[in-house]
């Protein structure tokens, strides 16, 4: 095998958002390994969870990320109803799966237009930037703020969806799913980005297991899973929706799988809102006086896939412990399938292309080895234990 | 009138740099870019590199990880610059506050022109913000 070279690509670099550092090694133009560090963003959420109140938390969870703002929320809010077994209203459901699939609506789009930037297609980003304003207006309207929602809460939602509203975010819709249309067009019919994405950053089935990929990633590689029809929560199994899946496993399937959901999402929220008519208004929420001892599991489908919500209580005001699995955990470890054997400039794409959340993601992290198992220290570790042997030197030589 | 407002009379290049934050600043700043707000018409744009920037848009809390980054990515900026605090997180640590990874607001770190308070602050916001501190007296 020929030399190897070391691409950086972070902590800050211009086509991340966020800091994360990874590290192409590359034989010519052909990148061979990816190695991903982790840990810039950690904020420590789960201990930070573990010193507010049950209520408190859905306002720490929320802001993991600001794309998933209701996945979060929802997967919690699964988590600690199922410990005292709570049944929340009928009309809250279909409230919390309208905001959910809103919130997939506005996350697809901006990963259409974000896809379309790292083509070099900015006017597709422009567009998809622009569709995605209704939305979040439709937001603020219905919840107050363009993101981070602090809709839910436990046994309900905290606010309801008025005829007027509704009516409003119906107009919102019809006018989305135009322009979905239109995005669709643009990205099936063009030569060039068929030419750019058919046969990248091919996942097949087996290395979806491998990695236990969920979401979009996993349907486009032809894996049919889906939370909300496997485990339906909320409304999802009230009303007629159908997965989307994909069987090539490159990143034309994938934004094939994101761009078709959209329309799913649209008639979900559609269907919810006539539903919406059935049941009596402001019957939003039941009263849950306490959350006996128990420990509680709650999962959503996020816009990128699975959300795993642990939670144990012990019959306090707060979680004894909670723990948060986000979707791009395991969807982040696939670029050492999906972007080795390719060239560094179909990387950028291959990675866009799970759409990974890093914040959502973020964790400590301890280097050991492999085969030894010890803990791998960094310099100033070691600075710091070189240091401390001169220190017990001294006091041992009473110098 | 300052010496910083004296230089930024023309158009202001702008590096967004994302400290701890949950992307809904960063969203919110890349949505001023798209055809709505459109801040690009007064001749702000977005820069791939600190070295090309005028002014500097922190997200997000000081993280223990990101602290030396945080100081390099600053002292590597040309000068004058300005430095603007977005979002709650980097103007005061907002809910992280007390996480052990906090380490104290982007003001204890490097000098700080210009809070944009908010979570997240409205794209409005930001661009008030930019204003208010261009017609600072």
């Amino acid at each position: 095998m020929g030399k190897k070279t070391l691409v950086p690509l972070g902590p800050y670099h211009p086509l991340l958002e966020e800091p994360e550092f990874f590290k192409l090694y590359c034989d010519g133009e052909i990148v061979k390994e990816v190695i991903w560090e982790t840990g810039y963003n950690h904020r420590g959420i789960e201990k930070l969870c573990q010193s507010k109140t049950f209520e408190q938390v859905f306002y720490v969870v929320e802001r993991i990320c600001g794309i998933c703002s209701t996945s979060h929320p929802f997967a919690y809010a699964n988590a600690v109803e199922s410990i005292p077994g709570v049944e929340i209203p009928e009309r809250a459901k279909y409230i919390r799966s309208i905001v959910g699939e809103l919130e997939r609506v506005h996350s697809h789009l901006l990963w259409v237009g974000l896809a379309g930037h790292f083509l070099g297609y900015n006017t597709v980003f422009m567009w998809a930037w622009k569709y995605r304003e209704p939305v979040l207006d439709m937001f603020e309207i219905i919840t107050g703020n363009r993101n981070s929602y602090a809709m839910f809460t436990i046994g309900g939602v905290r606010r309801d969806i008025s005829p007027e509203q509704a009516a409003q975010l119906l107009k919102v819709l019809d006018e989305v799913e135009r322009k979905t249309t239109l995005l669709v067009g643009a990205v099936m019919d063009d030569p060039v980005i068929h030419a750019r994405l058919k046969g990248v950053g091919i996942l097949t089935a087996e290395d979806i297991h491998d990695f236990g990929a969920v979401g979009p990633t996993a349907r486009a590689s032809g894996v049919d899973i889906d939370v909300r029809r496997d485990d339906p929560y909320a409304a999802y199994d009230m009303i007629d929706w159908k997965v989307i899946t994909a069987n090539d496993g490159d990143v034309f399937a994938k934004a094939e799988v994101r761009l078709l959901e959209m329309y799913e999402s649209i008639s979900i929220i559609k269907q919810c809102l006539e539903a919406l008519k059935k049941t009596e208004a402001g019957d939003i929420k039941v009263k849950v006086k306490e959350i006996p001892p128990g420990i509680g599991i709650g999962h959503a489908e996020a816009p990128r896939g699975e959300v795993f919500h642990f939670v144990k209580s012990d019959g306090g005001n707060s979680p004894v412990r909670h723990k948060i699995r986000a979707p791009s955990f395991t969807c982040i470890p696939t670029f050492r399938r999906s972007c080795v054997g390719g060239t560094i400039s179909d990387a950028a794409i291959a990675t866009a292309a799970v759409d990974p959340c890093y914040c959502c993601t973020e964790r400590m992290s301890h280097v050991y080895d492999y085969t030894t198992g010890k803990h791998i220290m960094s310099a100033a570790e070691l600075i710091k234990l070189s240091q401390e042997k001169t220190k017990n030197l001294k006091a041992k030589l009473k110098v | 009138m300052g010496f910083k407002e004296k230089c930024f009379k023309k158009s202001l290049w702008v590096f967004h740099m994302s400290a701890g934050s949950c992307n809904n600043c960063d969203i919110e700043i890349l949505d001023c870019l798209t055809p709505k707000f459109d801040i690009e018409r007064f001749g702000m744009k977005l820069v791939g590199s600190i070295r090309h920037a005028d002014v500097l848009l922190v997200t997000g809390i000081v993280t223990r990880k990101l602290l030396p980054r945080i100081k390099e990515v600053y002292d590597q900026a040309p000068k004058p610059i300005v430095v603007i605090a977005i979002g709650a997180c980097a103007c005061t640590g907002g809910m992280f506050k007390d996480s052990y990874t906090f380490k104290g607001p982007l003001d204890t770190v490097i000098p700080v022109d210009a809070y944009v308070p908010g979570c997240p602050p409205k794209p409005e916001a930001m661009l008030a913000g930019v204003v208010k501190f261009l017609n600072k007296k």
